[in-house]
């Protein structure tokens, strides 16, 4: 391959690898294939990569973006909103957690917005990002406007707790109770948050960062492969 | 019977008696409830039973034949898709994901790979002909999905030949996909910046075959069911959900559709160029499991009528790429079923162990290393068989999905079984939640 991917080489400044203009570092990798130190003769261990998400995007955001978050900023009032994310022609709004049921409740109700159908929550996990671990991240539509916003909530993990939208959107009962199950996300206010996927005495939140995937080594006329969490790997 | 069950001694209930019913034992019941028998009766349904649709378990308090209160028990098949796909490349997710939801398999894998291409950036790059491929085998997958709905939901209230018929046909849909992609199920056909191969010689030929037979049988459903009095008897006013209720549960797909809203979509946010396409989205009025029957019913002729556009414009597509031409993300080798029958495209063998150094590098980095996907998260919601299907792909810009979600209709939907049934008849349960059509697979994931 003549022609080197940048992406491959070690990033050299904070913007290196950033996407967006107002990208977000939030996390720093180093090396690769677990080789570091002195023994490493290859220079792998000396990568190393930052991880950048889209930042907060400045106004006018385009589109219909403009309007409906104005709307909202004016009915949810100040502070609600941390950050507005146009991204890939989504919208993101990053909510602070006390107004989140507030937020849900405009969107819904509110005849320029009316975000009547709630398509699910996702948690996600981000380790390094201190204070804020443990994102919820919520999706919902417009049926009567055909349009679809994203809602991120974070939390840290010290205090993983965030107000359940369920006596806004009732929909969202399973899908808060599997982002509990998976990520250990206190839903304050969910009806019955219960382990919904894992057995009900079940250690652990499985698909947090710090949970191993487990599995065994798997043997094939005598070579031994391990399972692919212990793999070396790019990262 | 009371005494020695090992899975539910005393510990494991706290009021009233335990018995397991394992059949022809209704003497022992009667017997072993004694002079006062209570009326208020917990029945465990699953998730071992035939009519529970998989692995689902349903919990149902009973006074007399009337169901109380209803709840759904679910995770029995939970697999840790999401979670092991973290530890795989871009590509090889696909892999896991079209197991999820085992009988819609091509809208796993399409809603993975329309949110891992707006990721990346390629949307606009996909070939014409990967789009038009990728409708046809979802089309067809619409019409297996919804032919495997009705037959189960047939067989569970005793309409055998409607099962019979619905396994027939659903197995001519599946030789078609294996004639395309080489399996019956679990395809992983559809990949990120395209398909994984061309359609094979003959294809196009056994699509039309597929249509003339289709057309023939598809009136069968119609003839057996829609008029038929036990049938309408069993569905009608069974599993009622409207509008408000759908909306309030985020129910979607055909339960939406049975209550007069034409909400699609493939209509509202088309993808993969489904506006192009000329079909109607069918809708009945009485909100209720024989509603659902009907637009399924009806949906699959409009499935069909989109699986002839798709055929049409394939005749013109001969020889046309299916994969995205930058070669940084397209898989380098097209796949054929070789003499040895394995599944190795020989030219390319060819080209990378014989002719040039540098292909065999960028095929092994490719497929050992994958590609890297800019970091931020995607959404894109599709319409499968069951209603809205997305995957939350969030990538921190390395070679391995960081987080992916999947908003499964099934999971969704599953969540209105207890606003069907609480009231009704134990039947009607049955009937309430195959009109629901949930696939455990991808309830669970």
């Amino acid at each position: 391959m003549s022609d080197s991917q940048p992406e491959n080489l070690p990033a050299t400044s904070a913007a290196g690898d950033a996407q967006t203009p107002g990208a977000e570092v939030i996390d720093q990798r180093e090396g690769m294939f677990g080789v570091r130190g002195t023994g490493d003769t290859s220079g792998f261990g000396g990568l190393k990569r930052q991880v950048a998400l889209p930042g907060g995007t400045p106004k006018p955001y385009g589109s219909w973006f403009d309007g409906a978050v104005d709307k909202l900023e004016g009915l949810a009032g100040e502070g609600a909103i941390e950050k507005v994310v146009v991204d890939r022609t989504e919208l993101t709004l990053h909510v602070a957690r006390e107004h989140l049921v507030s937020v849900a409740q405009h969107l819904r109700d509110d005849e320029t917005l009316r975000f009547e159908l709630f398509s699910g929550v996702s948690g996600v996990h981000y380790p390094q990002e201190t204070g804020r671990e443990l994102h919820a991240v919520y999706h919902l539509a417009s049926i009567t406007h055909n349009r679809r916003i994203r809602l991120e909530v974070s939390a840290p993990d010290g205090d993983a707790h965030i107000p359940s939208v369920c006596s806004v959107y009732p929909a969202a009962d399973w899908h808060e109770r599997e982002t509990w199950d998976f990520f250990g996300i206190v839903f304050d206010g969910h009806p019955a948050l219960t382990r919904i996927q894992m057995p009900d005495d079940w250690p652990g939140h499985p698909q947090r960062k710090d949970y191993p995937l487990g599995g065994i080594d798997v043997e094939y006329k005598g070579a031994v492969i391990p399972p692919p969490d212990t793999r070396r790997s790019y990262n | 019977m009371t005494t020695t069950d090992p899975y539910a001694d005393a510990r494991s209930t706290t009021e009233g008696k335990v018995f397991t019913v394992t059949g022809q034992d209704w003497d022992s019941v009667v017997a072993g409830l004694g002079e006062e028998p209570e009326e208020r009766v917990v029945v465990n349904m699953g998730p071992q039973h035939p009519s529970t649709h998989g692995v689902l378990r349903l919990i149902l308090e009973l006074e007399g034949e009337t169901v109380t209160e209803a709840r759904c028990g679910i995770g029995y098949l939970h697999t840790g898709i999401e979670k092991n796909m973290e530890f795989r490349s871009w590509t090889q997710g696909v892999t896991f994901v079209t197991r999820m939801d085992y009988l819609s398999p091509f809208y796993n894998e399409t809603a993975y790979c329309l949110s891992v291409e707006r990721l990346l950036g390629i949307e606009d790059q996909i070939p014409e002909k990967a789009n038009v491929l990728r409708v046809l085998l979802m089309e067809l997958n619409r019409i297996s999905s919804h032919l495997v709905c009705i037959a189960t939901g047939g067989m569970e209230i005793g309409a055998l030949t409607v099962m019979t018929i619905g396994f027939r046909e659903r197995e001519m849909t599946l030789d078609l996909f294996e004639l395309i992609t080489g399996l019956r199920m679990n395809h992983a056909f559809v990949r990120p910046g395209g398909v994984a191969q061309d359609l094979p010689a003959g294809a196009l030929d056994k699509i039309r075959e597929y249509i003339t037979w289709m057309n023939k049988h598809l009136p069968e459903y119609a003839e057996l069911c829609n008029a038929n009095p036990i049938f309408k008897a069993r569905l009608n006013d069974v599993g009622y959900l409207d509008l408000a209720g759908c909306m309030a549960l985020g129910i979607t797909g055909p339960t939406v559709r049975s209550t007069g809203y034409a909400l699609d979509l493939r209509k509202s946010q088309p993808y993969c160029g489904y506006e192009t396409y000329d079909f109607d989205v069918p809708t009945w009025d009485t909100s209720d499991s024989y509603g659902r029957f009907r637009v399924r019913l009806q949906e699959m002729w409009e499935s069909l009528k989109i699986v002839e556009q798709c055929a049409d414009r394939l005749e013109k597509m001969d020889g046309e790429p299916v994969m995205v031409a930058d070669k940084k993300i397209g898989w380098p080798a097209q796949l054929a079923v070789g003499a040895d029958g394995m599944g190795n495209s020989l030219d390319h063998i060819k080209h990378i162990m014989g002719e040039s150094m540098e292909a065999l590098i960028h095929h092994f980095k490719l497929v050992t290393e994958g590609f890297r996907v800019p970091a931020g998260q995607a959404y894109v919601p599709i319409e499968s068989p069951r209603g809205e299907m997305g995957a939350h792909v969030v990538s921190d810009g390395g070679t391995k999905p960081y987080r992916v979600h999947f908003r499964d209709p099934s999971f969704a939907n599953l969540q209105a079984m207890p606003i069907m049934c609480e009231g009704s008849q134990v039947a009607d349960v049955i009937v309430a939640v195959a009109s629901l059509d949930p696939v455990m697979g991808g309830v669970d994931r």
